[in-house]
């Protein structure tokens, strides 16, 4: 192999990731550093157009607050996302998103996304927080206007970023570097502050399917958790790793549910005929106060599915055709038509293969109910769930202790996240991922201006990074000849090879589908084990061309999550989120000791990882 | 529901700088075999069924066939995206066919101006919790501010 090309990018602000929360930190930087006369850059592994969790487009976006109808409060919203989490959420960061996120839907209307509207001409709700929206184009558009608020021309696409940069002396951030998946070049890009936006992480769990189907689980396949090992890397502290997010959907489509609950009214029932929810209510009472609130929190209600499972009344079914009748009844068939239409739209605005996973089994959702299941477990920061950077929030509600000078950034001077790459700040979907790149990138505009001269960049050590990204292509080439068959080599393994092993890994020993989420001290250690071996094995794989070269490096990602998620587990000793995980070695809440936030950070001269926790402060009643 | 490429109308984006189903995959699955001249998808098992890249395909050579392990043969769902709409046409398994048509823009394309009527920011504002144009686009006069805080 020769040696790669190496093209230096010198920016004043590098946004990692083109996703919602990438593309919402474009157009705000854009603003600001017009005006400052800095430079914005921002980094894709895939096209801008079609990359991130919203690639496929969307048919709700679930978060907004309708402020100027006096539909809800941030207050509100506040209490409904600590509701959710079981009591543990940053709420200043909460808050921050609900204040401020109408003003980003309100622009994608203006820009062209268009949103369905009731008969006084607001937004039509499809539940209190959601809105329904035709968006199969909902990412062409926010993108086109990421690329237009920095100039296409700062847009770098199918690059992946696989270090961030530190000034050796000061220990800020200064630049990233990464590799294009379409020649053999490497990018460093020298800047001064850096958001990472790079998004959660799927594929740390085997999944249901794991023959063709291995992609079609609920969250992006291409969402490997970058946003997360970048920072874990970098010595960033991370809350709420040990949080995860496991949602009943529609079975093997991983159709979205949301619909069916909220605005179709659409019972769950199991195979008997009993309504789950009603028949397992005494499981709530374990889990108080929270088992007590409405809505009950999504583990919960896993929960309470788990244990029917385990009674043996499964199959669930979405009762689609109960919902249907009582929403048709006395229309008139036009009226009907547009009911199905909406239904329909749902799956083909965003999960197009559970629509055609009806069409192959001749389902008519007016006649035939739909399975459901649980997923295997997902790391995000964005959804019902809380994985992510600990991040200071904004200076005039943050509580002390939770600000440190420049909302949504890390630890680590200078390093921003936003999306699911911050923690503890969930529910924000979308457009709250979208408006919280925004904040991000106001803030670090602020840091920039607030911080003279640039980080330094240290060749020696990118020369060493440059060195270990083509490993992959040394270990094949070394190799090869040692088997008659290239998919087996004592030597080494390619990375899909690597990704079974560690979804088994994970699935067996750190709470996934096969292991019913549960797990304890004894098998965590000794997941921990495996995965410190793999680790080992990990260092040898190989890859052939660029495009496992990427698998490899996204491989990494996913095993510094995994990590991450098993180090956490192990620490909070309680069960905080029956349905998400349970610790049976500690099977109970422990509002007492654990009403707390865990946090780790990991210290890379020594290899070592510190867990601690850090107090829950309120700021809404 | 892996992509596959219909070699009878894949000519391989000849007339483009590159191929459009290549440049648009989210997941780097679509590329050009370069003897042959015409794409294909060379990992399926980690296609999403996004379907970004038969939107986009300009010969309509992309479509879905059920995932192996998950669904029945059979059934097609194939898109027609326009400017202004998309046209799907589900066929079940069966035969039977429906059609469903979605707006899914209300403006031209290239037709966003990020920051129109929004001016410069004024001076002093970047220490503000105010983003970009809020005065304008919020809503509201008010940036809200918590009932009780803790600073």
């Amino acid at each position: 192999m020769n040696e790669a090309e190496v093209e230096v990018v010198e920016t004043d602000l590098l946004i990692l990731g083109g996703g919602m929360a990438g593309c919402g930190a474009a157009f705000e930087a854009g603003y600001w550093a017009a005006a400052n006369g800095l430079r914005v850059t921002m980094v894709e592994k895939a096209a801008v157009e079609r990359s991130g969790a919203v690639a496929m487009g969307l048919s709700a976006i679930n978060c907004y607050m309708g402020m100027r109808w006096g539909e809800n409060q941030p207050e509100d919203f506040v209490r409904y996302v600590r509701q959710d989490l079981m009591g543990l959420c940053r709420e200043d960061l909460v808050y921050d998103i609900a204040r401020h996120v109408d003003s980003s839907v309100h622009m994608f209307e203006e820009w062209g996304l268009p949103i369905f509207k009731d008969e006084n001409g607001h937004y039509k709700r499809e539940g209190r927080w959601q809105i329904m929206i035709h968006g199969e184009s909902y990412k062409p558009i926010v993108a086109e206007a990421a690329k237009k608020a920095i100039g296409p021309e700062n847009v770098y696409e199918r690059i992946y970023v696989a270090r961030l940069l530190k000034d050796p002396e000061t220990g800020a951030v200064s630049g990233a570097i990464g590799f294009s998946t379409r020649e053999h070049k490497v990018y460093v890009f020298k800047a001064r502050a850096v958001i990472s936006a790079a998004g959660g992480a799927t594929g740390v769990f085997r999944p249901h399917a794991v023959g063709e189907g291995l992609g079609r689980i609920w969250y992006a396949p291409w969402n490997t958790g970058s946003a997360y090992s970048l920072m874990i890397r970098a010595g960033a502290a991370m809350t709420q790793m040990e949080h995860r997010l496991v949602v009943t959907r529609f079975k093997d489509g991983y159709g979205p549910v949301g619909m069916w609950f909220l605005l179709f009214k659409g019972k769950v029932r199991n195979a008997y005929g009993e309504l789950y929810e009603e028949t397992q209510a005494e499981a709530l009472e374990d889990f108080l106060p929270y088992g007590h609130g409405r809505p009950i929190p999504t583990p919960l209600r896993n929960h309470q599915m788990l244990i029917d499972r385990r009674q043996g009344k499964g199959p669930h079914y979405m009762r689609t055709d109960e919902a249907l009748a009582a929403m048709t009844a006395g229309l008139d068939p036009k009226a009907v038509r547009q009911i199905e239409a909406d239904a329909w739209e749902d799956f083909l605005d965003m999960t197009m293969s559970q629509a055609l996973l009806w069409a192959s089994n001749n389902i008519d959702p007016a006649k035939v109910p739909t399975e459901l299941d649980l997923t295997e477990p997902y790391l995000m920061g964005s959804h019902s769930s809380a994985t992510g950077a600990w991040v200071s929030g904004p200076e005039d509600l943050s509580p002390k202790g939770y600000f440190w000078g420049y909302n949504r950034m890390s630890t680590v001077p200078g390093l921003f996240a936003a999306g699911d790459g911050v923690g503890a700040s969930a529910h924000k979907f979308s457009s709250g991922s979208y408006t919280e790149g925004r904040l991000a990138a106001k803030g670090a505009i602020a840091y920039i201006q607030d911080t003279q001269g640039r980080p330094a960049v240290e060749d020696g050590e990118v020369q060493g990074i440059i060195e270990e990204l083509f490993a992959p292509y040394k270990t094949f080439e070394n190799g090869a000849e040692k088997s008659t068959k290239v998919e087996v080599n004592p030597d080494f393994f390619y990375p899909k090879q690597g990704l079974m092993r560690l979804q088994k890994i994970m699935d067996e020993y750190v709470a996934g589908l096969a292991a019913n989420f549960m797990t304890n001290e004894p098998t965590l250690n000794r997941g921990l084990e495996l995965l410190g071996v793999f680790r080992e094995d990990l260092a040898q794989a190989a890859a052939r061309d660029r495009h496992e070269l990427l698998r490899v490096w996204e491989l990494w990602d996913r095993l510094w999550c995994a990590e991450a998620h098993a180090r956490h587990i192990l620490f909070r000793q309680e069960t905080r989120w029956p349905g998400y995980y349970y610790r049976g070695d500690y099977p109970a809440l422990d509002e007492e000791n654990w009403h707390v936030f865990v946090n780790s950070s990991f210290d890379a001269p020594s290899g070592q990882w510190k867990l601690e926790t850090q107090p829950y402060h309120s700021i809404v009643s | 529901m892996p992509t596959y490429v219909n070699p009878q109308k894949c000519d391989g984006c000849k007339a483009l700088d590159k191929p459009a189903c290549s440049y648009i995959c989210p997941n780097d699955l679509m590329i050009l075999d370069v003897a042959m001249g015409k794409a294909y998808n060379q990992e399926p098992d980690q296609c999403w069924e996004c379907y970004s890249c038969v939107k986009t395909c300009p010969q309509s050579a992309i479509a879905m066939r059920g995932y192996s392990d998950v669904m029945p043969l059979g059934a097609t769902l194939t898109p027609m995206r326009g400017t202004e709409s998309i046209m799907w046409t589900v066929q079940f398994r069966d035969k039977r066919v429906k059609r469903f048509k979605f707006p899914i823009r209300s403006t031209p394309w290239g037709s966003i101006d990020p920051y129109a009527e929004m001016g410069e920011p004024p001076a002093g504002e970047l220490g503000k919790p105010n983003l970009a144009g809020e005065d304008r686009w919020l809503g509201v006069d008010e940036l809200a501010v918590p009932e009780r805080s803790l600073a």
